[in-house]
């Protein structure tokens, strides 16, 4: 198949504009962080710190007296400053904040190690993105198709039972997956536990230690990822359904879908052709708009579950204070951001019909 | 979706629909006893009080037990459970007070004995137990010897004890000499060694045979008509000299929401997280909700490069990472609740909300009753505010109602993750507590479960009012 050039050059632009947004949320977070001199004493310390580590070590200084030591480090310190440009005015300095920040390269964490002992702040966060991204997006998934199943077939049943309580189960929803959480550790780990002797998890990734082989790991993972997911399940539930409902009441009273009827088509054709094909844009969206809000929900219910994500280092960065983290940590979440709308950009390229048309 | 509604709308007729819909009157219910809650508090524990009840807590708590479970389980459990003895005696005399100080004659000296009794007829052991004495002029440290009596005869002396400060504490359920003392005295009785742990206060207020060997078999000696007795007697030395002693035998619960690991009273943090978390939330959908609705009618209804600024404004604010960035401002300046407040609506002026509020007033913009108003010559403002603003006005009611949930939980989120005002008690904050104390571990269960239950009854009476509302003012949604 040949790839069509509109496209892709439309998506090329929405990605610059996109990731200009992204340079923009950088730059907003280090003026934020650096209104009370964070970034600055971050990196004047780890500069001292190295200059002095490395002029300590350094076979020619060895036998100096103590004041020509400190003599030195301080010329080199004054040197490097000027070399990394941070000798200049704030706006001047930002510049080179921001780009550091723009390629993650946020130094050294004041407190927090990386699982493999680093203490770089790059390391720390992308070694915790994988088990945030796999929980949450899993959640997010397993509520999309719940919802939207659930909802079609509400939608054909509509005035029942189940609908009235669902309908009436809504305003449960307001309230967020962490608060569910810390019922469902009490009442599966905490309550069971006491009670049968056996519970699921209270938290964390995996089993202590954890399994060598690969089917057991991953038997474990799914066992500490019930709770988890679960509170996002019930918190989610009741509300996506009774709004993917709605709208599929509203989009079946189009009149297209009565003239389908009209013609006599089955009832699970129109449903397929008529009501879920042009809803897809929109339900999307929806799916899109989720999922970015999932990253913030996650924050907490990751502390909630110890899970050990980019939340969870989160933190613990702000019980240790450990201002690298945060900064990048905000990073991270501004890039997780941007390549959600991005792929949500694609997609809707994909499936809206009005969009491939300007490109004709 | 939404449509401009049929009909117009006054507060009075809206309140009036309210009540109608079952949901929500049971969300208005709620909200006033909420809100009688708050008024109650605020006015019996004023702000500075409170916040000096819950920072300042050996003054205000000693005399409470440590993770004290609320007084009600009680009925649950089947157990009468103990709740907290004092028996003071300064108070006295009274009944279980006895004091005597008999100088010795021809010196300084005094002799003293002051008997501490209470009845004890509980099914569960005290948590601990705790001796304060109060010694007054004296010349040198009063030496007294403390012994326990339980109804069934059996006399212990516990220690001898030199009052060696004025408000001294003798903490009998952890002093190591007074615990080997209570281990030797088990042996006595059950005639064997055990290598289990026996508690201090398990043992003082055990049955005196084999059964105290084992925490399994071991019974609670119910004192019926007889009494446990504390004696203190002892001599000291100065002409003025007085001592008094206050015994307290902590229980196992305490007020209706129990206690935390600082002897804290959980109810008080409960009831003053009412008044702000109302408060907080809504004010933040309030104003919030009124900057939405001024920026989308400048938007819409200006159109040109101001609608095409803001459009692009609320797509940045798409991608800004509105928690994160809500995280590194509280912990970098260590905000309180109002600059909070402040923080949550700067980053939320550009949100979502704009764009169906905007394609509203787009709607609205093309009636004829807005081309007759240009047409006589009325102003932009007086045609924004005294026509297109009343008419989108109320569809947006349900969405600020509905939106305060989302806010109370963002408080108790960021007070949760140690964000959170650095003074008031809130619920948010005895989570962390409880959290951070591992109270889901080891069973603090009311710790966790009746804050969290506080948030979920406050936010559910708001959505429910938003559910109901958005009936109203949408009548599409009544017929589905």
């Amino acid at each position: 198949m040949k790839i069509a050039k509109g496209p892709v050059l439309w998506v090329v632009r929405r990605a610059i504009i996109l990731y200009l947004t992204v340079v923009l949320a950088i730059y907003i977070t280090i003026i934020v962080a650096n209104m009370g001199g964070f970034v600055d004493e971050i990196i004047k310390a780890q500069l001292l710190e190295d200059i002095t580590y490395q002029v300590k070590r350094d076979p020619e200084y060895r036998h100096l007296p103590p004041e020509e030591l400190d003599k030195i480090i301080r010329e080199k310190y004054r040197l490097a400053l000027k070399m990394r440009g941070l000798d200049t005015p704030f706006i001047i300095r930002s510049f080179v904040y921001l780009k550091d920040g723009l390629t993650l390269e946020m130094g050294r964490a004041l407190y927090l190690t990386s699982d493999s002992g680093s203490r770089q702040v790059k390391l720390i966060l992308l070694e915790r993105l994988p088990a945030t991204v796999l929980l949450f997006t899993t959640a997010m998934l397993i509520n999309f198709f719940t919802h939207l199943l659930g909802g079609l077939y509400l939608s054909r049943h509509y005035g029942s039972k189940l609908d009235k309580i669902v309908i009436a189960l809504a305003p449960t929803s307001v309230i967020p997956g962490w608060v569910y959480g810390i019922f469902l550790i009490l009442i599966f780990a905490s309550w069971m536990r006491s009670v049968f002797g056996w519970g699921l998890p209270y938290g964390g990734f995996v089993d202590v230690p954890p399994p060598e082989d690969p089917i057991q790991y991953a038997l474990s993972v799914s066992k500490h990822m019930i709770l988890p997911l679960l509170s996002w399940f019930i918190s989610g539930l009741f509300m996506g359904l009774y709004g993917s409902r709605t709208f599929f009441l509203i989009f079946s009273t189009e009149d297209y879908v009565t003239v389908a009827k009209a013609k006599g088509l089955p009832a699970r054709l129109i449903e397929w052709r008529y009501i879920l094909r042009p809803t897809l844009p929109p339900i999307i969206t929806s799916f899109a708009l989720g999922l970015i809000g999932s990253w913030g929900g996650a924050i907490i219910t990751e502390t909630v579950f110890n899970w050990p994500g980019l939340g969870q280092v989160a933190y613990a960065a702000i019980q240790a204070m450990d201002t690298p983290v945060l900064v990048g940590f905000t990073i991270i979440y501004a890039y997780l951001l941007m390549i959600t709308v991005l792929i949500l950009d694609i997609v809707y390229c994909i499936v809206d019909p009005r969009i491939r048309a300007q490109f004709r | 979706m939404s449509t401009v509604a049929g009909g117009e709308f006054s507060a009075k007729a809206i309140i009036k629909e309210l009540l109608s819909y079952k949901s929500g009157l049971l969300g208005v219910g709620i909200l006033l006893v909420l809100t009688a809650l708050s008024i109650y508090i605020v006015v019996a524990i004023p702000y500075n009080k409170a916040i000096e009840m819950w920072r300042g807590s050996e003054k205000y708590w000693i005399d409470v037990p440590r993770y004290a479970q609320p007084v009600w389980i009680k009925y649950f459990v089947g157990k009468n459970l103990p709740e907290t003895i004092i028996i003071d005696s300064r108070k006295g005399p009274g009944v279980g007070i006895y004091k005597a100080i008999t100088p010795i004659h021809g010196t300084d000296f005094k002799q003293v004995e002051i008997v501490l009794s209470f009845e004890y007829n509980y099914d569960d052991f005290p948590s601990e137990v705790n001796l304060f004495f109060y010694a007054k002029n004296y010349t040198s440290p009063p030496l007294v010897k403390i012994y326990w009596e339980k109804p069934d005869g059996q006399k212990i002396l516990l220690k001898t004890y030199a009052i060696k400060k004025p408000d001294a504490i003798l903490f009998i359920t952890i002093d190591e000499e007074i615990t080997r003392t209570l281990e030797n005295f088990m042996y006595s009785v059950t005639k064997k060694e055990t290598e289990e742990y026996i508690p201090p206060q398990a043992i003082l207020f055990a049955v005196d045979d084999e059964s105290m060997a084992s925490m399994k078999t071991i019974k609670v000696l119910k004192s019926g008509s007889k009494y446990y007795r504390l004696i203190i007697k002892g001599i000291m030395q100065g002409k003025d000299a007085d001592i008094d002693a206050k015994l307290v035998v902590y229980g196992k619960v305490y007020g209706w929401a129990g206690t935390d690991h600082l002897r804290r009273d959980i109810g008080l943090a409960l009831l003053w997280g009412i008044p702000v978390a109302i408060s907080f939330g809504l004010s933040a959908s309030l104003i919030t909700s009124i900057l939405h609705l001024i920026i989308a009618t400048i938007s819409g209804y200006y159109g040109g490069i101001v609608d095409s600024i803001i459009q692009r404004m609320t797509e940045i604010y798409m991608i800004i990472p509105f928690l994160p960035f809500l995280i590194i401002i509280s912990a970098f300046y260590k905000i309180d609740i109002v600059i909070l407040l402040v923080v949550v609506i700067v980053l939320s002026i550009f949100s979502g909300g704009i764009k169906s509020t905007r394609a509203l007033v787009m709607q609205i913009k093309s009636y004829p009753y807005i081309e007759a108003a240009k047409a006589y010559g009325a102003s932009d403002l007086r045609i924004i505010l005294m026509y297109i603003i009343p008419k989108i006005l109320p569809p947006l009611i349900p969405g600020l109602i509905g939106a305060v949930p989302g806010f109370v939980f963002l408080e108790a989120g960021l007070s949760f993750l140690g964000l959170g005002d650095p003074y008031l008690p809130t619920w948010g904050k005895v989570i962390n507590d409880a959290y951070s104390n591992g109270a889901m571990y080891k069973g603090y269960w009311w710790w966790l479960t009746l804050p969290s239950l506080m948030l979920i009854i406050t936010s559910i009476a708001f959505a429910l009012i938003g559910f109901a509302l958005d009936k109203i003012v949408n009548p599409k949604l009544r017929e589905l």
